[in-house]
């Protein structure tokens, strides 16, 4: 005679209840909510003495671009960063999560967090979800065991690679990476391979555009160069400036200050049992 | 009296499940991506020689650049049968401007126009030929190059690719053609991109052509292999560090 059967899940896991039942509406007819969508170019490589990540800075919610600069390379670690492609609530909540994660295992073991880590956890949630958390991430690092570069699929399945590109402008910044990555490269050379493989996805992907974000991770150092390229400036910007006329008169300016605060005694009367 | 099953076929192409036998639903045999570049001295074309039957490499050895005439040059991408349908067309187109013997011979330009029509015509009785097309060629010094799509999209430009090749190549010649390109850098250029697409197109073969069009004529290089690199240190050890996972 229980009415509340369906509530909870069993035990643990994703109920998939209310996606059969957002199917359902769907085939009668109602449009799905639109969600912020980072449309995207992501890319990393690793060099001589660590890896660099880079990401364009439009988000995009269908086809308007609803932010013009928004920041895809997320903090996970001192000396972990990584790059969000997909549904833009999701990469940040998994990121966000898997940081907090990271902090509180550093706490228990003492230690610098390991590539692999973040790796593992970022992957056994995104399986876990079947692939509806719709986050797909380039994910590097340096730790005690040297740089590494990780992609990480929707799904939840990983690479381990020397160069990645992820997001709609993937295949504009692979085009570049293929043809011109090579092993050994300098930290100058790799930055500016990175902002190539960028800027080849703001030009030539519809999804991507605005600046070029760049992160270089070394062993124990990183450098954020948030807008390190700004290859979309606003061309015009009026001489003239502009003069707003004023509207309201002002009538009279009295200033009253508010009523003296209360004084707090300490040690008062001891606190009840 | 009249046998109604050899009586004229069904007209109206829209609709009738007896009809549908009759109209292009899917291809079969499909080639992959052209790229197609201005040059110097006139056109360069590169394409693969494959022909794939679904997830199946069935052909090796499919030659998906032609020469139209005396100043023009075809490549084409998608169903196999009817690129060979499309050549049965410009034949002869050709053969009948030669038959005016007037001294006049049909140019890219012309040959491109004809295609496109024959494209969006096939388009509109909902029986496309199932292709991508790419026409380039010089008459009189004059340089020409475009392209045409099974639903008769058709634009020209300083460069051109099919399929793939408009993702994987267009942004390396954005980046990188200019005018008055050398032979071998044109060459260089075009080797670069099906490089690429070697690499990151899985119905790409290694076995390409390259095919060059002058005021001098036509020619079309013998089928060869591009080098390939494999030895990054991160394909060797993968696990490195991270022993178990993959």
């Amino acid at each position: 005679m229980s009415r509340f059967e369906e509530s909870a899940p069993a035990k643990g896991g994703f109920s998939f209840d209310l996606c059969k039942r957002n199917e359902m509406l769907v085939q009668k007819g109602l449009k799905p909510s639109s969600y912020l969508k980072t449309g995207t170019t992501i890319v990393g490589l690793v060099f001589q003495d660590g890896v660099i990540l880079g990401a364009d800075t439009r988000a995009t919610e269908g086809p308007i671009v609803a932010d013009k600069n928004c920041e895809k390379i997320h903090y996970m670690a001192p000396n972990i960063y990584c790059c969000g492609a997909g549904t833009a609530a999701d990469t940040e909540a998994v990121t966000d999560m898997v940081s907090s994660q990271l902090k509180l295992h550093r706490f228990h073991t003492g230690r610098e967090s390991r590539v692999v880590t973040a790796l593992t956890l970022l992957k056994s949630h995104l399986f876990s979800y079947q692939g509806h958390v719709s986050a797909a991430l380039v994910l590097g690092g340096v730790d005690v065991t040297g740089p590494h570069l990780h992609t990480i699929y929707p799904h939840g399945s990983t690479d381990t690679l020397p160069f990645a590109t992820m997001g709609s402008g993937s295949l504009a910044a692979m085009a570049i990476f293929e043809s011109k990555y090579r092993e050994g490269l300098t930290r100058d050379e790799g930055v500016k391979l990175v902002a190539e493989a960028i800027s080849s996805g703001i030009f030539n992907d519809l999804g991507s555009g605005s600046n070029v974000d760049v992160c270089v991770i070394t062993k124990g150092k990183r450098e954020y160069l948030r807008n390190y390229m700004l290859p979309n400036p606003r061309t015009y910007v009026s001489q003239k400036g502009y003069s707003f006329s004023k509207k309201t008169e002002v009538l009279m300016t009295k200033i009253t200050p508010l009523r003296e605060l209360v004084e707090v005694i300490e040690g008062g009367d001891a606190m009840e049992e | 009296m009249m046998n109604l099953a050899d009586s004229a076929p069904v007209t109206n192409n829209l609709l009738g499940s007896e009809a549908d036998s009759q109209r292009t639903l899917y291809p079969y045999v499909t080639g992959t991506s052209v790229i197609g570049i201005k040059y110097k001295d006139g056109i360069l074309f590169a394409a693969d020689m494959g022909g794939s039957y679904g997830s199946t490499l069935r052909y090796k050895s499919v030659e998906r650049l032609k020469s139209v005439g005396k100043h023009s040059v075809i490549g084409a991408s998608g169903e196999i049968s009817d690129f060979q349908e499309i050549m049965r067309y410009l034949d002869e187109l050709i053969l009948y401007d030669n038959m005016w013997d007037d001294g006049n011979s049909v140019g890219p330009k012309e040959v491109h126009n004809y295609l496109t029509r024959v494209m969006y015509n096939r388009r509109n009785k909902f029986n496309p030929l199932w292709n991508s097309l790419v026409l380039g060629g010089i008459k009189n010094g004059q340089k020409y190059l475009g392209t045409v799509s099974m639903i008769g999209v058709n634009y020209v430009d300083d460069h051109v690719a099919t399929g793939f090749g408009n993702h994987l190549a267009r942004p390396i010649l954005r980046d990188e053609w200019h005018e008055n390109l050398t032979y071998e850098e044109g060459v260089k250029l075009l080797e670069k991109c099906m490089r690429v697409l070697l690499y990151r197109d899985r119905s790409a073969v290694n076995k390409l052509q390259i095919a060059k069009i002058t005021d001098e004529g036509f020619t079309l290089s013998e089928p060869y292999s591009l080098k390939t690199f494999w030895d990054f240190n991160a394909f060797k050890n993968p696990t490195l560090g991270a022993e178990g996972s993959w």
